[in-house]
């Protein structure tokens, strides 16, 4: 599938950028900081009116930015909700993303939006469901998607698919991009008892064309092995920078955006990730930037 | 192995009520059952839909303090899931589920205080419009006046409440200071607008509520105000207009097909 | 009241709110000057607001609702059960309002407390 290239102002450098957080509106548009791009989660502007877009669209002013969705279901064994579709087409022409992202989950069922991004099987019925939805939302949005690796706390007894072949699978099948998380690579890894390393070298990383990088807690199961929590609460912990490094240096550099969306610090911390994050890019094959634009 | 629906449907259940089993083929890395894993997300879900009604409702949360609100607001999400993933908007029946909740029935006012912070949430993210001034309306023929329809703003809404509260929403908000208060006294009403970039809460008198539903509805100024005078007769017709206008909740006009009778 | 009268009325109502009561029509050259004034407004809250200087064009910044952590996962919230009509948990609002006059007469917020 071909989809309209984006125009380069739009487009999302190779560089690390920060989740757009209210508690940051003033001191984003006040003193602009000197950061890539901002990330924000789609459904947080999909009111009417009123200062979340008055802000946004100030940012969007001096920034490129990427559009991340967290309610699209895109694991759900049912029908996308086309309303939704559409307030995402809505969102795409007034703020113009050069990067459109959601995640390999289920959140919706009859009985409402269960507010969690939830795991699937890693099965034939689900590749053959989530390929349909990615198709239909890349055929309505006219651009191509970026599809998020999860982090999980189950595993499912039916899964066929190891999960890095799975999303490869997703990839090649619906052409979406896609958007690998390093934090939930290692929480995944952590919680599943799968080696991150291997992880990481098995991803489909032609395809990947964006980077989240975010800190996670750890606790432990009923029988006292590590249950990692995705909480983006704190700063990327060492071994996720090592991960990251790897990756960089097997892809070179890439859009990479910090999340912090919980205890949410003063701008500086957040400023400073995004330094380490650029430092790592800097060091590894500075000389092959992927900067992205596929929506 | 069962069909993904089928898988869907038993995690879903499972999710919101504790009572039942965690769902067959759930499993940690050793391929046995994890309860606890599975209550990860159980918290998820729960944890993230009270604290969404927290930050919807905060003068609600400080009336009934963190324990009951948490229980309130768990005892609402199960029942009444968000119907669409704008987070934003959840939380539309809490008020009159809090009026049904038999343990908050002690606070009679307490569903009057979250209708409150509803319409304060449904304003600030209403869609934007440019209020009109006094000025619009001064080349008018003074014939053609009784039948003008008013345009509101599409943020306004109104409250009524046969207890004080508005002045109870007021002591519980950010900078409020809880003080005694005369439940006696009377009834408030509330009108809610978000002119600008600001979302206002200003008191309107008795038979306003009335006027300003006739105009929203799209009556002209005549039916309005004498549905106004009905519910009030000391009702102040360019009192409540000009504070209307002022306010900036007006942000266009025209005339009224209809014919205007008595 | 007679729809001449009400009619009337509500004329005259609507010439005092918006003060053409006195002066019974405003002249075309005072509506002319009201319009250049306003826009006159609107261009520099424009240019404040593009300055990111002005922070009542921009109102209060509430976080956003949906995210995509996982919070909490310490915490029991989605695995107890509480029963709150049930005897064993009787749960009780805390009140901020210190007291209030009910109307059957002065009572606590704090019931029982």
């Amino acid at each position: 599938m071909r989809f309209l290239s984006s125009s380069p102002e739009d487009r999302i450098p190779a560089r690390a950028g920060v989740g757009l957080k209210a508690e940051h509106y003033r001191t984003i548009i006040d003193t602009a900081p000197d950061v890539g791009f901002f990330e924000v989660h789609a459904e947080n502007y999909m009111g009417a009116g009123g200062p979340p877009h008055r802000y946004l669209s100030a940012v969007r002013e001096r920034y490129p930015l990427s559009l991340h969705g967290v309610g699209l279901s895109i694991g759900a064994d049912r029908p996308l909700d086309e309303d939704h579709i559409k307030r995402l087409g809505e969102l795409r022409r007034r703020y113009t993303p050069g990067l459109f992202s959601e995640h390999l989950a289920w959140s919706t069922h009859d009985a409402g939006f269960l507010n969690d991004l939830l795991p699937v099987p890693y099965t034939s019925g689900t590749l053959q469901r989530v390929v349909e939805h990615i198709d239909q939302v890349q055929t309505a949005l006219g651009c191509e998607m970026l599809l998020e690796n999860p982090s999980t706390y189950v595993a499912f007894v039916e899964s066929t698919y190891a999960e890095t072949d799975f999303i490869a699978e997703v990839a090649r099948r619906s052409g979406c991009g896609l958007l690998l998380d390093v934090n939930n690579v290692f929480v995944a890894s952590t919680n599943q008892q799968w080696d991150p390393v291997a992880y990481i070298e098995g991803y489909p990383l032609a395809s990947v064309k964006e980077i989240h990088l975010a800190g996670n807690r750890r606790q432990a199961d009923e029988i006292g092995r590590p249950l990692l929590i995705d909480t983006h609460d704190r700063p990327v912990e060492d071994a996720v920078w090592y991960l990251y490094e790897l990756a960089i240096r097997l892809i070179g550099p890439v859009p990479t955006l910090i999340e912090w969306d919980a205890e949410v610090p003063p701008w500086p911390t957040l400023a400073g990730e995004a330094e380490r994050a650029e430092a790592i890019m800097a060091a590894n094959r500075p000389e092959m930037p992927r900067d992205a634009a596929a929506c | 192995m069962q069909p993904l629906a089928e898988l869907q449907r038993s995690f879903a259940a499972a999710l919101l009520d504790p009572a039942l089993p965690t769902p067959a083929g759930l499993v940690g890395p050793d391929g046995k059952p994890s309860s606890r894993r599975f209550a990860v997300y159980r918290n998820n879900v729960i944890v993230g839909l009270t604290q969404t009604l927290k930050d919807a409702y905060p003068a609600v949360h400080g009336i009934v303090g963190s324990e009951f609100f948490l229980a309130l607001a768990r005892a609402y999400v199960v029942g009444d899931l968000p119907r669409s993933p704008m987070l934003f908007d959840y939380g539309a029946g809490f008020p009159d589920f809090i009026g049904q909740f038999e343990p908050a029935s002690v606070l009679p006012y307490l569903a009057d205080v979250a209708r409150i912070e509803r319409a304060w949430t449904e304003a600030y993210h209403a869609a934007e419009a440019s209020p009109i001034g006094l000025s619009a309306f001064v080349e008018i023929a003074p014939d053609r006046i009784p039948a003008i329809t008013l345009e509101l703003h599409p943020s306004v809404r109104i409250v009524r409440s046969r207890f004080p509260a508005l002045t109870i929403w007021q002591m519980n908000v950010d900078g409020g200071i809880p003080g005694p208060v005369d439940l006696a006294a009377g009834g408030e009403n509330a009108i809610v607008v978000r002119p600008e970039a600001d979302v206002e809460v200003r008191s309107i008198p008795n038979g306003s509520p009335e006027f300003i539903h006739a105009l929203a509805s799209g009556r002209p100024v005549l039916a309005a105000f004498e549905e106004a005078n009905a519910a009030d007769p000391t009702f102040d017709l360019s009192a409540n207009l000009s504070d209307l206008i002022l306010a900036g909740m007006v942000v266009g006009f025209g005339f009224a097909q209809e014919p205007l009778g008595t | 009241m007679s729809n001449r009268t009400l009619n009337a009325m509500v004329a005259g109502a609507f010439a005092v709110a918006v003060g053409t009561l006195v002066a019974t029509s405003a002249t075309a050259q005072g509506k002319a000057d009201m319009e250049k004034m306003m826009k006159e407004k609107q261009a520099q809250t424009m240019k404040a607001m593009q300055g990111g200087k002005m922070e009542k064009c921009f109102g209060v910044a509430l976080k956003g609702q949906n995210d995509c952590y996982a919070g909490a996962g310490t915490t029991c919230a989605g695995t107890s059960t509480v029963d709150y009509q049930g005897n064993a948990f009787k749960l009780e609002p805390k009140g901020t309002c210190t007291t209030m006059n009910t109307p059957k007469g002065a009572g606590s917020l704090t019931p029982k407390a």
